[in-house]
């Protein structure tokens, strides 16, 4: 299991992934809105997407868990 | 052969194979080079002068006392060494192990040279303790040297296994430290102390590991795959430095920027849209000419040595990449290093702003964000190297002031077409202006419309060409220029001189 975790606080703008998904490294999944800036995450290594844990709009602090790896 | 001569190279036989066979087998079980090879490859044709070899000589189990100091060259360039050896008690620290890194320091000092430390050492030898830990020639004054080496000569340490301990001081007060990734490591206490002291299981590797202390702890630099790999990058970095603070930094003959895109193509329009800031240094800068410091710790913030058109430069530049290039607590003692790094060895401060401010929340204000962005800007005001701002697209807030805004007087403030300076980005500004007013529009369309208007006002009042009429910015250059007027300016602004105010020292924000 291989976890994303925030960088930074902020909120959910775009999930890019649907559970199931097959993704590589370096892919960006996630965007999190943070000081009016949109700020992109990558997948860390190729895997599935097991769980998607936001939904846009989700305000999430640092270090909280957004999507978990297979 | 006379009987003395014999003695003579008996003994020096001795010293020179180091500790037993068993821990030269070891050695190699984990990729580690034996320390007279570590030196044969860090010196010019591998040749070196050695200090105090006969250490301990009596003690036939204590070649050199587990240390070699050596004067030589690297790329032409005197220097001194002190290296560990490992095999020999586990590099541990006795009497006159403290008392050769001593005399090495106070070498380097007298002749002016950047002092290398090759550090691969258990620590102090318990059983020597009175005569190498507390007293005035013990090892405390190895890291009171240090300290007083500090910004005199470039201090450089390679780590190539432990430094435990006490010894751990030594790469900390070192100006880079290079570490072998899966060898390296550093701490206080060992993962057996931390268990029985304070009831902790974990493993070397994740407590004080190299690859730890370059991305989290940020105690380390450079990590380095192989002994090889780390040595080469000890030689690159001096490469940028003169031999002491008096020395300008070395130039080397001007190189084109790799082949890639125009910055205009690089720089989105979009102001909340990121980019990858590598990609618009290294068409900046002369290929191959980057060494980056500290690449894995706050990534949000890129600091690296650079030659543009053959001249050295510390470029200090956000990455919008990464967090958006918001400006953290790690983010901010980086920058607040290198800048005191540069300033020290005369090394001109390139600034690249793209900044949309400090962080804000509860977490960072419980870090101390505030205390620790000071160091940022105090490291960078008080900095007399010449400064060059560049505004790539925005600086808000206390982010223009960390970056060399026009108040803390660079030599110039450059600002492209996209530069946005202002307090807060038009969103947060209207926002806060009028929430009041917004708050009573009622119907959805009307609160977007005249949000829409006061962006669109707000962004006219910050416009850039307003800023540049009131002599904010210093200039305006197209993207396309910005490489050919850093090249000029470097070149002219090399005769800058500052004379400071009359005091000790400032009270710096830690």
């Amino acid at each position: 299991m291989v976890e994303l975790r925030a960088q930074m606080a902020g909120t959910v703008f775009e999930v890019l992934v649907k559970e199931g998904q097959q993704v590589s490294a370096g892919q960006t999944v996630i965007i999190i809105e943070s000081m009016k800036m949109e700020i992109p995450f990558e997948a860390e290594t190729d895997g599935v997407v097991a769980k998607v844990n936001v939904s846009e709009g989700d305000f999430v602090n640092e270090d909280d868990v957004l999507i978990t790896f297979g | 052969m006379d009987i003395y001569n014999d003695k003579l190279l008996e003994k020096v036989e001795n010293i020179l194979t180091g500790g037993s066979k068993k821990y030269h087998d070891k050695l190699k079980e984990s990729n580690k080079l034996f320390v007279r090879d570590r030196l044969i490859m860090l010196f010019d044709n591998g040749t070196y002068e050695e200090d105090g070899r006969f250490a301990n000589c009596v003690e036939s189990d204590l070649p050199a006392d587990g240390v070699v100091c050596a004067v030589g060259k690297i790329d032409g360039q005197t220097v001194c060494v002190m290296a560990n050896d490992s095999t020999v008690k586990a590099g541990s620290w006795g009497k006159r192990t403290v008392e050769k890194i001593i005399r090495i320091q106070e070498t380097a000092e007298k002749l002016q040279v950047p002092l290398l430390y090759l550090v691969d050492s258990a620590g102090a030898r318990i059983t020597d303790q009175l005569e190498m830990f507390p007293g005035r020639r013990g090892a405390g004054r190895i890291f009171h040297n240090q300290v007083k080496l500090s910004g005199m000569i470039p201090q450089i340490c390679i780590l190539f296994g432990p430094s435990a301990a006490g010894g751990a001081y030594i790469p900390a007060f070192c100006d880079i430290v290079i570490m072998v990734d899966k060898n390296a490591s550093m701490y206080l206490g060992s993962p057996r102390m931390a268990e029985k002291v304070i009831g902790e299981k974990v493993s070397l590797e994740e407590m004080g590991g190299a690859k730890m202390h370059c991305t989290i702890s940020g105690c380390g630099d450079v990590l380095a795959q192989t002994e090889q790999q780390a040595i080469a990058f000890a030689k690159s970095y001096l490469s940028y430095f003169g031999a002491n603070f008096k020395q300008l930094p070395k130039g080397k003959e001007s190189r084109l920027p790799i082949k890639g895109r125009t910055l205009e193509e690089i720089i989105p329009k979009n102001q909340n849209v990121p980019f990858d800031m590598y990609e618009l240094i290294d068409q900046l800068i002369d290929q191959e000419s980057f060494f980056e410091m500290k690449k894995l710790f706050a990534p949000e913030l890129i600091t690296g040595f650079a030659r543009i058109s053959g001249q050295t430069v510390g470029i200090v530049a956000n990455q919008p990449k990464v967090k958006g290039g918001v400006l953290f607590v790690d983010s901010s003692d980086k920058a607040a290093k290198f800048i005191q790094l540069c300033d020290a060895y005369s090394i001109p401060l390139l600034f690249l702003a793209d900044v949309p401010g400090f962080m804000i929340g509860t977490k960072v204000e419980r870090a101390g964000i505030i205390r620790h962005g000071a160091k940022f800007i105090s490291a960078m005001s008080s900095a007399t190297v010449p400064k060059i701002s560049v505004i790539i697209r925005k600086a808000y807030g206390a982010g223009l002031y960390a970056m060399c805004g026009p108040a803390f007087e660079p030599d110039i403030c450059i600002a492209l077409p996209t530069a946005q300076i202002a307090v807060m980005g038009p969103e947060a500004a209207v926002n806060a202006v009028y929430s009041n007013k917004i708050a009573e529009i009622k119907d959805v369309k009307e609160r977007a419309k005249f949000i829409q208007e006061k962006i669109e006002e707000y962004k006219e009042e910050i416009d850039i060409y307003q800023l540049a009429s009131e002599l904010v910015v210093d200039e305006i250059i197209a993207p396309s220029e910005l490489r050919a007027t850093l090249s000029n300016r470097l070149h002219y602004y090399t005769t800058k001189q500052i004379s400071l105010p009359s005091r000790k020292h400032p009270v710096y924000p830690v």
